[in-house]
C-alpha cells in the first residue's frame, strides 16, 4: 500500500499539488482507518488529507482517476482466446479485439444496438449498466490499439460519435417526456432538457473512464499522467489563457478580488484611533492602588488608502486584458474607492461604466467598445497615457493613493516619459506595476518597464493566479 | 464582556513545557464508520453523503480537525452543530470576525472584578495593624503585599473563559466550531494552531490547561482569504459543494414541514438548472429552503413558470441574474400574468 501511496504522492507533486510530509504521512493513516474496499472512501480520504485548497482539486481528480483506474477485464491488444476469466456476460465485446474482430455471443453488435441499450440503461438510471455498456461501446468502436501515441480525447470523440449522441440524446428525452408527461411550458421543457444533459455527461464520463483505464493498462500509469497533466488553474498564463480557461480563471477572481478589497477595506476601517489596552492599563495601575491613573492604548492603525488602477488593454496583451477587465470589474464591485483607467495610445476613465453594469462579461464587451482609448494608431503608447493621465487626474493623486499599473511595458519604441511616472511616484502613497510578460522579456525590444522601474514601489511578474496572489498577500 | 463566566476550579493545569505527542490518541470512536456517520446526522436532519461521512468519520479516529470550505449555504455550520447532536455532545461555537483578538478567543482576566478586588483590600485592611500597600513608611511590607495581591487577582476566579479555552477545559464532551476562520488576521490565527495541535491553553499566570478529551473541531471558511499553510496542514479538508439533486431534494423534504414529495422534486430541479447559468451568485440551500417554504406558504403546488417568475427573487439576488433567469428558464412566456 504505501508503495503505490509513495507513487502517487510523487504524481501529485509533478502535477503541481504541493504535499507536505506530514500530510504524506496523514494519508498513509487516514486509508488506513476506511475499509479497504471502499473506493469512494480510500478516495475522499486521499482527497481530504492531500488536498488543502479547491485550485488543486481538479490535478488531484486527474492524478487519482489515472493512477487508481480500477484494473479489470479488457486489456489493449489481447484477442478472445487469451484472456484468462470469463468475469463478464460480455466480455467478448469488453475486450480489445484485433480490427474487424466479431465480439462475443450475446454482445451487442451494432452500434445501433448498443445505442438502443445505452438508451434503456440511461431512462432507468443504471449505473453499472451505463458502465458495462460504455466499455463494450469503447472496445467496438474506438479503433484504439496498443502501442499507439494517440490521445483519450481521439478515441471519446471517435467513440461517441459511432454512438450518434445526438441520436441518443433526442432519444431520451423523448422517452423521459413520455414518463413524465409532455412539458408543457418553456420551463418543464428546460428542466427536462437539463436532466438529459446530466444523463449524457454521466454516459460520456463512463466512456472516458473506460478509455483511461484501457490507456493506463497499456502505457501505464505514469507516462498517461504526463501527457494528460493540465497545468493548474493558478499556473496558466494570462497571456494565452484559452477561453475555457478565461472563463475558469474568471470565477477564480471572485474570491481574490474580495481578499484584495477586504485587505484595503479593513485598513479603512482600522483607521480609527487606537483601542484601550486593558491589560496594559490594569497592570500599571497595580502601583497606583488599583486606580488606573495611567490609560494605555494600542497603537492606531493606518489611515485608509485609494486605489487608482491604470490598465493597458491594448492588442499585444489582449488575453490579459479580459482577465484585467475582469479585476477591474471585481474590484469595482467590491471597494468603492478605486477608480479605474484604461488605455492603449489615449486614456480613459471607466469607474463609472464599471459601476453601472454588473454582468463582468458585459462590462468587459462596453470598456472595449466603448471607452476612448485609441488617440493615434491604436498600439500602446505608455508615454503619451501617462501624460494625459497626469494632466486630467494627476491633481487626484494624494500621499493616500496608490497607483496600480498593469501592462508589458512595451510602448512601440515611443519615449517612455518616465518623468511623469516619478512625478505621480512622488505624490503617490505607493506605486505598484504588475507585468504579465516573463521576466526574462523585459527591457528587450520595445520594452520600457526598466524606465519606470525606479518609480515604482514594486514591478512583479505576474503571468498567472498564483502570483497574482502572491502579490495580494504581500499587500498586506 | 459579559456571557462567559469564571471558570470556578473545573480544570486541571500542569506547567512547564509542551511535549511533543506525535499522535495523539483519539480515545473511543464515536462513530462505527462511514455508513454510521451519514445515519445519525440523517436521524438530526442532515443530509450528508458519503464524502462528507468519510470525513467526520477520518476527524474522529485521527483526532484532526477539519476544515470546511465552499460557497455559501452549503451547510457548513450546520454539519458542526448536527455532528454535535448526533453525538450528544455540547457545540462551543467560536465566531470569527475581523478584528476577534485572544480576549475574545481564548480567554481574558475580569478586569472589573480586579480593580474591586484591588479597591476592597485597600479598604478591609484593617486600621493600624499594618500600613495599607503603598504606604512609604513600611517599603517591605507593601512589596510583599503588592506580590500577594498580584496572584490573587491572577487566578483561575479572576478568569473569563472563552470558546477556545472553554472547549478544552470542558469536562463533557465537546464540537468545536470555529465559524468563518477566513474572516480573522492571519496573525490572529496561530492562536489557533496551540490549540489545534497541541490540545492545550498557556496562561502564562496559570500554567497550560489540557483537554481530557480532545473535542471534534470544525472550521469553516467561504474562502475569501488564503488560510496558513500551518493552519491547513493540520487539517481535514472538505469541499462542500452544493449537493447534488438527490440530496438536494432529500434536504428540502427534511426540512420543509408540509412539503410534498413533487414539489420537493421540482424545486430542486429549477434550482439545479439556476446553477447551471453563469450567474453573479447561484443560489444557495438556504435559498433553496426558503423558496421552497414561501411555495408552502402561498399554497403553490406546482412550479409554474408563473409561480416561479413571481418568487424568484427568494433565491436569486442581483437584477442581472433574475433577466438571465427570466430568459433562460422562460419565465416571461405566457401562462400568468404579473
Ligand atoms: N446537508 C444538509 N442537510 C440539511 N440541511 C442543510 C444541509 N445543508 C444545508 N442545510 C441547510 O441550509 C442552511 C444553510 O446552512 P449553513 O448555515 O450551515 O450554511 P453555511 O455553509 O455555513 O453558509 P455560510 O457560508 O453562509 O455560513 C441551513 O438552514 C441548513 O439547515
Ligand atoms: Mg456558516
Amino acid at each position: 500500500m504505501l508503495d503505490v501511496l509513495t507513487g502517487f504522492l510523487e504524481e501529485l507533486r509533478a502535477a503541481g499539488v504541493p504535499v507536505s510530509l506530514a500530510e504524506a504521512t496523514d494519508a498513509a493513516r487516514a486509508v488506513q482507518v476506511v475499509p479497504a474496499a471502499d473506493r469512494a472512501a480510500f478516495h475522499q480520504a486521499l482527497a481530504a488529507t492531500l488536498v488543502k485548497s479547491p485550485s488543486h482539486l481538479p490535478a488531484f481528480e486527474t492524478a487519482f482517476a489515472v493512477y487508481f483506474a480500477p484494473r479489470g477485464a479488457g486489456v489493449l491488444g489481447e484477442d478472445e482466446g487469451s484472456e484468462p476469466e470469463a468475469a463478464s456476460p460480455n466480455r467478448g465485446a469488453a475486450s480489445m479485439g484485433a480490427p474487424g474482430d466479431g465480439g462475443g455471443p450475446g454482445a451487442a453488435q451494432r452500434p445501433e444496438d448498443l445505442a438502443a441499450a445505452l438508451v434503456r440503461a440511461l431512462l432507468a438510471g443504471d449505473q453499472a449498466a451505463v458502465a458495462e455498456l460504455a466499455r463494450q461501446a469503447v472496445a467496438r468502436l474506438s479503433g484504439m490499439e496498443p502501442g499507439r501515441p494517440v490521445g483519450g480525447t481521439y478515441y471519446l470523440y471517435r467513440t461517441l460519435r459511432q454512438l450518434d449522441l445526438a441520436s441518443i440524446e433526442a432519444q431520451l428525452l423523448e422517452a423521459l417526456a413520455g414518463q413524465a408527461g409532455q412539458p408543457t411550458d418553456g420551463l418543464r421543457r428546460r428542466l427536462l432538457e437539463d436532466e438529459v444533459a446530466e444523463r449524457i455527461e454521466a454516459l460520456r464520463r463512463a466512456v472516458q473512464d473506460e478509455i483511461r483505464r484501457l490507456l493506463v493498462a497499456d502505457r501505464g500509469a505514469q507516462a498517461l499522467h504526463r501527457s494528460v497533466r493540465q497545468p493548474l488553474l493558478e499556473q496558466v498564463d494570462f497571456m494565452h489563457a484559452s477561453a475555457e480557461e478565461l472563463r475558469a480563471l474568471h470565477r477564480a477572481i471572485a474570491p481574490l478580488s474580495r481578499r484584495l478589497a477586504v485587505r484595503l477595506a479593513r485598513r479603512r476601517r482600522q483607521g480609527r484611533e487606537g483601542r484601550l489596552d486593558v491589560r496594559a492599563t490594569l497592570r500599571a495601575s497595580l502601583s497606583s492602588g488599583g486606580v488606573p491613573v495611567a490609560l494605555h492604548w494600542r497603537p492606531p492603525r493606518p489611515a485608509k488608502p485609494e486605489l487608482m488602477v491604470v490598465a493597458d488593454v491594448s492588442g499585444s496583451v489582449a488575453s490579459f486584458a479580459r482577465f484585467t477587465l475582469l479585476l477591474l470589474h471585481a474590484l469595482a464591485s467590491q471597494f468603492s474607492r478605486v477608480r479605474s483607467f484604461v488605455f492603449i495610445d489615449g486614456i480613459d476613465e471607466v469607474t463609472d461604466l464599471l459601476d453601472r453594469t454588473e454582468d463582468p462579461a458585459e462590462a468587459a464587451r462596453r470598456v472595449t467598445t466603448e471607452a476612448d482609448v485609441v488617440w493615434l494608431d491604436g498600439h500602446s503608447d505608455y508615454g503619451h497615457a501617462l501624460t494625459v493621465f497626469q494632466e486630467r487626474w494627476g491633481a487626484e493623486v494624494s500621499a493616500r493613493t496608490s497607483l496600480l499599473i498593469l501592462g508589458d511595458a512595451r510602448s512601440n519604441y515611443h519615449t517612455p516619459e518616465a518623468e511623469v511616472l516619478a512625478d505621480l511616484a512622488a505624490r503617490a502613497r505607493h506605486v505598484y506595476w504588475l507585468n504579465p510578460e516573463p521576466r526574462a522579456y523585459w527591457g528587450t525590444g520595445d520594452s520600457v518597464v526598466g524606465a519606470y522601474a525606479p518609480y515604482c514601489d514594486q514591478v512583479v511578474e505576474v503571468r498567472n493566479l498564483a502570483q497574482l496572489e502572491r502579490f495580494v498577500a504581500d499587500l498586506a | 464582556m459579559s456571557d462567559a463566566a469564571p471558570l470556578g476550579g473545573r480544570f486541571e493545569t500542569t506547567g512547564g513545557l509542551v511535549e511533543d505527542l506525535g499522535f495523539v490518541d483519539p480515545g473511543p470512536a464515536r462513530f462505527r464508520g462511514v455508513a454510521d456517520v451519514v445515519a445519525r446526522l440523517a436521524e438530526v436532519g442532515y443530509l450528508a453523503d458519503e464524502a462528507i461521512g468519510t470525513v467526520v468519520h477520518l476527524a474522529d479516529r485521527l483526532a484532526k480537525p477539519v476544515l470546511v470550505e465552499g460557497p455559501a449555504g452549503t451547510g457548513k455550520t450546520e454539519l458542526a452543530k448536527s455532528v454535535a447532536r448526533a453525538t450528544g455532545s455540547r457545540l462551543v461555537r467560536l465566531q470569527c470576525y475581523e478584528g476577534l483578538d485572544e480576549t475574545k478567543a481564548l480567554y481574558e482576566w475580569n478586569y472589573r472584578k480586579q480593580l474591586l478586588r484591588i479597591q476592597a483590600q485597600a479598604v478591609l485592611a484593617p486600621e493600624g495593624t499594618e500600613p495599607a500597600a503603598g504606604d512609604p513608611r513600611d517599603p517591605e511590607g507593601t512589596e510583599r503585599r503588592w506580590h500577594d495581591l498580584e496572584s490573587d487577582i491572577f487566578s483561575e476566579e479572576f478568569l473569563l473563559a472563552r470558546p477556545l479555552l472553554e472547549a478544552i477545559a470542558s469536562p463533557e464532551p465537546v464540537v468545536l466550531l470555529v465559524d468563518e476562520v477566513d474572516r480573522i488576521e492571519l496573525e490572529t490565527e496561530a492562536l489557533l494552531l496551540e490549540v489545534l495541535s497541541e490540545h492545550q491553553v498557556t496562561i502564562p499566570e496559570l500554567g497550560t490547561i489540557r483537554a481530557t478529551r480532545i473535542p471534534l473541531v470544525f472550521l469553516t471558511s467561504n474562502g475569501t482569504r488564503e488560510l496558513s499553510e500551518a493552519l491547513k496542514r493540520r487539517c481535514l479538508f472538505l469541499h462542500l459543494d452544493y449537493p447534488s439533486l438527490e440530496r438536494e431534494r432529500a434536504i428540502v423534504a427534511a426540512r420543509v414541514p408540509g412539503i410534498g414529495e413533487e414539489l420537493a422534486d421540482q424545486v430542486a430541479r429549477v434550482v439545479r438548472s439556476l446553477r447551471g447559468l453563469d450567474l453573479k451568485k447561484h443560489p444557495s440551500v438556504s435559498e433553496t429552503l426558503d423558496w421552497a417554504r414561501t411555495l408552502v406558504l402561498l399554497g403553490i403546488e406546482q412550479v409554474d413558470p408563473a409561480s416561479t417568475r413571481a418568487t424568484l427573487n427568494v433565491l436569486l439576488k442581483y437584477r442581472s441574474d433574475l433577466e438571465k433567469a427570466m430568459k433562460e428558464l422562460d419565465l416571461a412566456a405566457a401562462g400568468g400574468d404579473d
